[in-house]
């Protein structure tokens, strides 16, 4: 077993156990259901949503040099500065790069998927900037030095009591556990670092082609004031995050707070094509624009998985994940918990050492039919148990389905064993749950059902 | 090779292999005969009712739901008396804003100093202005959003950093749905596009902590909306 997956069991074991930790997030989620199922309910046709939303992803990622090369072209030509990272360490270096060539000490940032992807805080703050999240889910965890616990609700798994005391730590000022006091304890604290800050970092949550715009999704206008104070402005974006046509956005920006947070649009969806233009009072002066790859083409050269490239980030397969929610989002150990991410890491990060999500899923399918975008999740969990096989084969399996085929290929055997395990069953409450049970895997934690008394063929010889 | 080379050089080495079809199974090829249009999307979008009572009503309705305060006013002078309403509440001493034939009405008849933010201006004072106003090129029934860009409504700062955001509409800006904003986008702005365009949904807002609702997280605490 790798020590990731060591890990997983480690802390699945532990999180499963406790009530406090399900009872937030049964609770979280629980609302947002809710709020998305009513929203789901005002689209004339939330399924032929979805199938346009996948043929346009699919229109993007399909030809994506055409395209990521219209959206270059477009930011260029208005003034912006882009550049391009194969390796997550390329991408830390241009950025570490950019921000001491402005001659910079305070960093704010909003929320970026893909800065913790590539674990830019850290590269920030070792070169000596002050780094400071901006989103307050983010700001919470950043206080906490937690990495996010869901790639949209940052802060889920955590109460305002738990809030409170990390204000109290860090910040000295928590007047209340109450959650409009700290929230307002975090804008005080905030505004000043907007103010003060020379360099602003966001993420995209689309990088549309035809006009040469990144597109960020938000509801707090922190990304707004992050992309309207500091005098530089750099965002990180995947180069997978293309829609081919600004109108695309009418589908997609309800579509993504939809299954996203239920909302029917999120507070501020703001597009930007460059710096500060002729004309125009405020801006930054300069805008950086790094494109990172980070193995996205080598998900893209695997034909089969290549619509996990058509991923938005709302988090819906997570929200809807019978795993996620019981383990929860830091026992998954990547930037990407949830389905998504059990498709997608072993790509990123190796598929022996991280097969192990493609196996933490119930395959019930809820993921595949959660996504906006028709990412077939279930399926590719599948995949990559298939590839992981295939690439390293397990003798203890083959030799379980050696032992197995003559049983389930020839009557009489199968006749045999099943006769065999009616008559074991009637001893086994006499070692259920005991480390000497030969089941105990799965009766320690559940029940084992029993085998029917009778089989359909002895039950349809003796009907009346 | 540059890095760029290298990506587009994987990029056009993974597509030369064909995927499946979109939101299909491996094995089903069928490609969509063409990218799914504006009136695609208005087919699958919410409902809008077709005049201009229903736009408003939709708008009015969403107001409620968002947290906005929306009002529509017979003419001007309504509108300057509901902007003065809001002054003498909230003890506004001083306003931000910026050149336009709504805003310079308005500041005109508030008859407090204005700091403009269409020319250059210090964002320390922008942060201590209890009010911004600001015109919008749309206001949109479907999700109740106000669409402003960095051109029509005194930059970037202005809609996001003073407390309380003061909007300023025509009635005629008020469209139905997110693919009548694209296209009125595209007609207004041709190949010069602002900087920044932003379709702004109520006030600034989090759910940050126990998904508990609430407003003015980091932006505006208060949205008002008066349309002309």
């Amino acid at each position: 077993m790798s020590t990731a997956a060591a890990q997983f069991r480690q802390d699945a074991r532990r999180l499963t156990a406790d009530l406090r930790h399900r009872q937030l997030i049964q609770t979280a989620l629980g609302k947002y259901e809710v709020k998305r199922d009513e929203n789901k309910a005002l689209f004339q046709d939330y399924e032929g949503a979805r199938q346009f939303a996948a043929e346009t992803k699919w229109e993007a990622i399909n030809h994506l040099d055409q395209y990521l090369d219209q959206f270059v072209r477009g930011l260029e030509a208005r003034g912006t500065k882009v550049h391009w990272a194969t390796t997550a360490q390329q991408a830390r270096d241009l950025i570490v790069g950019i921000v001491r060539g402005k001659n910079a000490r305070r960093i704010v940032k909003s929320k970026a998927m893909t800065a913790e992807e590539i674990h830019l805080n850290e590269a920030l703050e070792k070169a000596g900037f002050e780094v400071v999240e901006s989103d307050l889910g983010e700001f919470i965890v950043q206080l906490r030095n937690e990495p996010p616990y869901h790639i949209v609700f940052p802060a889920m798994h955590l109460s305002r009591g738990e809030i409170k005391d990390v204000f109290q730590k860090k910040l000295h000022d928590a007047p209340s556990d109450e959650p409009e006091e700290l929230t307002m304890v975090a804008r005080r604290v905030l505004r000043q670092k907007y103010l003060q800050a020379e360099v602003g970092i966001t993420g995209a949550n689309f990088a549309v082609a035809d006009t040469g715009m990144i597109s960020v999704t938000e509801n707090e206008g922190n990304a707004r004031l992050t992309a309207a104070l500091p005098k530089t402005m750099i965002t990180l974006l995947g180069i997978e995050k293309i829609v081919p046509r600004l109108e695309d956005l009418g589908l997609f920006l309800p579509m993504l707070a939809t299954v996203g947070a239920g909302q029917l649009i999120s507070g501020y969806n703001t597009m930007y094509g460059g710096p500060r233009q002729p004309g125009e009072a405020d801006g930054p002066d300069e805008f950086h624009v790094v494109l990172l790859d980070h193995n996205r083409t080598a998900i893209l050269a695997d034909a089969e998985q290549r619509d996990a490239l058509h991923c938005i980030r709302c988090g819906a397969c997570l929200n809807v994940c019978p795993i996620y929610r019981n383990v929860g989002g830091h026992t998954y150990g990547t930037t990407y918990p949830g389905p998504i991410g059990g498709v997608i890491t072993p790509h990123l990060r190796g598929l022996q050492e991280w097969k192990h999500l493609s196996y933490s899923s119930s395959l019930c399918g809820a993921c595949t039919e959660a996504c906006p975008v028709k990412i077939d999740l279930a399926h590719h969990l599948l995949q990559n148990r298939r590839n992981a096989t295939r690439q390293k084969p397990s003798g203890w399996q083959k030799f379980a389905f050696k032992l197995f085929a003559p049983v389930a290929n020839g009557r009489v055997m199968w006749m045999l064993v099943t006769k065999c395990g009616r008559i074991g069953q009637k001893l086994h409450p006499l070692l259920r749950g005991k480390p000497l049970d030969p089941a105990y895997c799965w009766t320690k934690t559940r029940d084992l059902p029993p085998i029917a008394p009778q089989s359909f063929k002895e039950w349809w010889r003796t009907r009346a | 090779m540059s890095e760029r080379e290298n990506i587009f050089t994987r990029i056009r080495e993974a597509l030369s292999v064909a995927a499946p079809g979109p939101g299909r199974h491996p094995g089903e090829t069928r490609k969509p005969a063409s990218l799914p249009t504006p009136a695609d999307h208005r087919r699958v979008l919410p409902a809008v009712g077709t005049s201009f009572e229903d736009r408003v009503a939709l708008f009015a309705k969403n107001s409620v739901e968002l947290r906005s305060d929306f009002k529509l006013c017979q003419d001007q002078l309504e509108l300057v008396t509901e902007l003065k309403k809001r002054r003498d509440a909230e003890g506004w001493t001083r306003v931000a804003s910026h050149k336009g034939p709504l805003t310079d009405a308005g500041c005109q008849a508030l008859s407090l100093p204005v700091l403009r933010t269409d020319a250059a201006f210090d964002k320390v004072e922008l942060e201590k202005c209890p009010v911004g106003i600001s015109e919008c090129d749309a206001l949109i029934a479907q999700t109740g959003s106000v669409l402003v860009t960095s051109r029509s409504a005194g930059g970037r700062a202005l809609s996001v950093l003073p407390p309380h955001h003061v909007v300023l509409a025509r009635r005629e800006q008020l469209l139905a749905d997110l693919p009548a904003a694209f296209e009125m986008l595209k007609k207004k702005y041709g190949g010069d596009y602002p900087s920044m365009i932003s379709f702004i949904t109520g006030p600034s807002r989090t759910g940050d902590i126990e998904r508990i609702l609430v407003l003015g997280a980091h932006g505006p605490k208060k949205l008002t909306i008066l349309c002309v």
